[in-house]
């Protein structure tokens, strides 16, 4: 497909506002549907949208596969270590609301834990949609 | 409507053996799926089946494609006997509906066990109107958990395969020959 101007130009156009949406769909989470595992996917489909345009060896320059299997593992990492985190402050594991600044409002925890572990959840879903997608694109043409 | 359209697209699904127009069915049948999720207000199902059922598994589907090929082969035996087991299953799992209660009645158990708790106070103990969020990152917050390292595990296996795939292939003969 590199020689098609308008999929080309096209896809550059679309992908910041695919990746700003996946940070939206993360950060509303709270407020409207959607969530970590949704950002993720859709942050996935932005690099597979300019993977399929741009060829694989471009979005490899900027994600390379050591990279995108190491936030796969990552996001395992933080989503426990939230939970470790809460344990250190006195609570129970992922009890969030040790991460209240004010204790007198100690609900206030329950956002940031949820953000914390849903960007643990993200980074994961995100690492493992683009590592699969990596193995299957790059598959054919290595064994060619 | 949409359920006809749903069937009209598994139908389709079936009969046409152009792998392409396969994949894009599927693509068609995940929409419509997430459209039906949306008639039944469950928004956030319906917003995970539209970018990983129409979005990444479509992508992933053509990856696969460009391996094995455009066109799928007629199958060697007849369809009797699958059709057979699919019905008697049919059957079953109609059998075993009837003990369940009436579908939607507002007193049925799903809705009293611990769902009234969640929509009257989670926003008071969490804080957060979307209950969905609340529900799945707080007060089930050790599932997620689980569910993420799930994800990464089968990420693991899928590397495992095809990274050793490709490894035994550059190397004929080599010493990593069954690992």
């Amino acid at each position: 497909m590199r020689e098609e101007v308008i999929v080309r130009v096209g896809a550059k156009v679309l992908a910041p506002f695919i990746i700003t949406f996946a940070l939206y769909v993360h950060f509303h989470g709270d407020y409207s549907p959607g969530g970590g595992f949704q950002a993720g996917v859709i942050l996935g489909a932005a690099f597979a949208l300019l993977a399929l345009v741009y060829g694989l060896d471009e979005v490899q320059r900027v994600l390379p596969p050591w990279f995108v299997q190491a936030c796969a593992a990552m996001g395992v990492v933080i989503y426990a270590g939230v939970g470790v985190a809460t344990m250190l402050l006195g609570h129970n594991y992922l009890g969030y609301n040790a991460l209240a600044p004010d204790p007198s409002h100690a609900e206030h925890g329950q956002h940031y834990g949820i953000l914390l572990v849903e960007l643990g959840v993200l980074v994961t879903v995100f690492g493992v949609m683009v590592s699969v997608f990596y193995l299957f694109a790059g598959r054919g043409r290595k064994a060619q | 409507m949409l359920l006809t359209l749903l069937a009209a697209t598994g139908l389709g699904l079936l009969r046409i053996r152009n792998l392409f127009a396969v994949v894009m069915l599927a693509g068609v049948y995940s929409l419509l799926s997430a459209g039906l999720f949306t008639v039944m207000d469950a928004v956030d199902v319906a917003f995970t089946e539209a970018a990983v059922g129409a979005g990444i598994s479509t992508v992933l589907f053509l990856g696969a494609m460009a391996l094995c090929g455009h066109h799928e082969s007629r199958p060697g035996h007849t369809p009797l006997l699958p059709l057979f087991v699919v019905c008697l299953t049919g059957i079953a799992l109609v059998y075993g509906t009837m003990d369940m209660p009436p579908f939607g009645g507002a007193d049925n158990p799903v809705h009293h066990h611990v769902a009234d708790h969640y929509i009257e106070e989670s926003y008071h103990e969490i804080g957060i109107p979307n209950v969905v969020t609340s529900v799945l990152a707080s007060y089930r917050g050790y599932d997620t958990m689980g569910e993420t390292t799930v994800v990464f595990a089968a990420a693991v296996g899928v590397m495992i395969l095809l990274i050793g795939a490709r490894t035994r292939r550059e190397r004929p003969g080599g010493e990593g020959g069954d690992g």
